[in-house]
């Protein structure tokens, strides 16, 4: 059974904020989306991490330079944002005033 | 007085004809589809927004061809894009509250190439939210309606381009496509509808969900119409350094070899559509193709492993929409509130449970039991395609395992929605290219769709053996 506390776990890794009536609905809907997807458990491979050799796949490489034109649309991008200033987005102070480190 | 034109039995082909030899004007083709969509979109709910400068973009596109600038097959034809296609100055939302004044900074590749074209943009059609769903019903606009039946969905997540096309609201449009969200709603809608290969089109603009699976393609009303935007759109763009210029074009054989995987066909598909499926094989056997049942012995994990590998990659995109740089914002008592309040007001649910469910896959102690089998599997799956096109050209099965179903049947219920993806997910999670053609209606009028499925870089495959099928 899927638990409220793992929903509230799970909410605060996504921060997302969630309703009373959401977490109980999430609650229902992860306990049958996660034993439907759990039947991979029996599926015929061993756990594999992704790796680089496989034969479908391609490393594309690039120069780390040209693919962006800086500052290019730097005026249109900090129109869009909730709060700037100058050439800044604004977010709430992280540190105390004072603090040393 | 406008023009009239009889919207229905126009083609790209036809407009396009018509627009160059002046027998009507891309303001008259204009005029018409912004009439229609005057009294049609109230119902449907197809289109969150029709631009009001369509009429003048059409103007500037009458002007050029007359100036001799513009005479390619596009100039003219008027068009709906999908909203989580970025088409620069103008409001792309994702279908969200999250992005509901945000206003797209430059043009997506695809969108680039279609203005190149003299392509009339009419209007940015609804979506399921961030293309998260298979009906448009988890749309924060309200669900779009089915052009056949009003009490039925459209699909999706491309529901809105696919209902605009299908009631002749658009002469064509655009959709992404993650597990089926191009072929699904083309196919309840009567519509054609491409999910190219992976890699054939450029992304660049068109908002990410999950993007080893995203594709962007073509909603169309014939396979040719559809085949002249892929060709349109695809192509290498130093912008998403996935995509490629491989064009090699397959040989089209005279007589195909069609694989049908009969496994897949038991449990879920309703009768009617079993039916429909089984005349276009006698169809097909008739005009002297060979059918073969295929094995693919992993193909009925896709569900399992997209529903992993999906949620994963969209909880790591939508991780961008933060409150601050963009979208919603709800100011909380600290940074770190902003977040929580930004996102919880912002997203609706169906975006809050695939970022939460791929968060758990991806977290300490799942991930390599779900995150990591997924992978492991998605290349199996991948496999007993390769094996299958070792022996036949191409794949056929339903698009979808019932027709377009009515509106709140599923919307209570995300397990079963995510189920009517069975035939179109595993095509994305190999990479490969999908054509849903439609194959006629049933007794209520409600489309039926096949989806053909080719190799990688095979849709000239697709086009030639769907214009056999097409009815």
């Amino acid at each position: 059974m899927f638990t409220e506390q793992e929903i509230d776990k799970l909410a605060e890794l996504s921060r997302i904020a969630l309703s009373q009536e959401e977490k109980q609905k999430f609650q229902r809907d992860f306990e049958s989306i996660l034993g439907y997807i759990s039947e991979l458990k029996n599926a015929p491979v061993a756990d594999r991490k992704l790796s680089a050799d496989d034969h479908y796949l391609t490393n594309v490489m690039r120069e780390d330079n040209d693919a962006f034109m800086a500052g290019a649309n730097t005026a249109k991008i900090l129109a869009e944002a909730p709060k700037s200033d100058d050439n800044f987005f604004v977010v709430k102070q992280i540190l105390d005033h004072g603090e040393d480190n | 007085m406008a023009k009239i034109i009889n919207l229905a039995e126009l083609d790209i082909k036809k407009a396009g004809e018509a627009i160059r030899s002046g027998q009507f004007s891309a303001h008259d083709l204009t005029e018409a589809y912004l009439e229609k969509i005057s009294t049609r979109n109230a119902d449907l709910n197809a289109y969150l927004e029709v631009f009001t400068d369509a009429l003048a973009q059409a103007d500037e596109v009458d002007r050029k061809i007359k100036a001799g600038e513009l005479s390619g097959p596009l100039a003219g034809i008027p068009m709906a894009i999908k909203d989580n296609i970025l088409i620069a100055g103008r409001i792309c939302s994702s279908a969200s509250k999250m992005l509901t004044t945000y206003h797209a900074t430059y043009d997506a590749t695809v969108i680039a190439k279609l203005k190149q074209g003299g392509v009339i943009f009419l209007g940015r059609t609804n979506m399921d939210e961030f293309a998260m769903g298979g009906s448009t019903e988890n749309s924060a606009y309200g669900p779009t309606k089915n052009p056949h039946d009003l009490s039925r969905v459209s699909g999706g997540s491309s529901g809105g381009s696919a209902s605009a096309v299908g009631g002749d609201l658009a002469l064509v449009a655009l959709g992404t496509d993650t597990g089926g969200s191009i072929r699904q709603p083309a196919s309840y809608c009567g519509a054609v509808g491409l999910k190219p290969t992976y890699s054939a089109v450029s992304r660049y603009g068109a908002m990410a969900m999950a993007s080893s699976l995203d594709q962007i393609g073509p909603i169309a009303k014939t396979i040719d119409d559809a085949e002249l935007i892929f060709k349109t759109i695809r192509g290498q763009d130093k912008f998403d350094s996935t995509s490629t210029d491989d064009l090699a074009t397959s040989k089209i054989p005279a007589k195909f070899k069609i694989g049908v995987p009969y496994d897949l066909l038991g449990a879920g598909v309703t009768e009617e559509v079993r039916k429909n499926f089984d005349e276009t094989v006698e169809l097909l056997k008739k005009q002297g193709h060979e059918i073969f049942p295929i094995e693919m012995p992993n193909l009925h994990y896709s569900l399992a492993c997209y529903y992993i590998l999906m949620p994963a990659e969209a909880s790591t995109n939508l991780a961008r929409f933060d409150g601050v740089r963009y979208g919603c914002h709800v100011d909380g008592q600290d940074m770190i509130e902003d977040y929580f309040l930004s996102r919880g007001a912002g997203f609706g649910q169906e975006v809050k449970r695939r970022i939460m469910l791929g968060t758990y896959v991806l977290s300490a102690g799942y991930y390599d039991a779900y995150y990591g089998k997924a992978d492991a599997l998605r290349r199996l799956i991948a496999e007993d395609y390769r094996k299958a096109f070792a022996k036949v050209d191409v794949l056929i099965t339903p698009t979808a395992p019932s027709v377009a179903f009515p509106l709140g049947q599923n919307t209570s219920d995300p397990l079963q929605m995510y189920l009517e993806d069975i035939f179109t997910v595993p095509v994305n999670l190999a990479g490969v290219p999908a054509l849903s053609v439609p194959t006629g209606k049933n007794g209520t009028g409600l489309p039926f769709g096949l989806q053909i499925t080719g190799p990688h870089w095979s849709e000239d495959l697709l086009f030639a053996l769907g214009r056999e099928i097409v009815r």
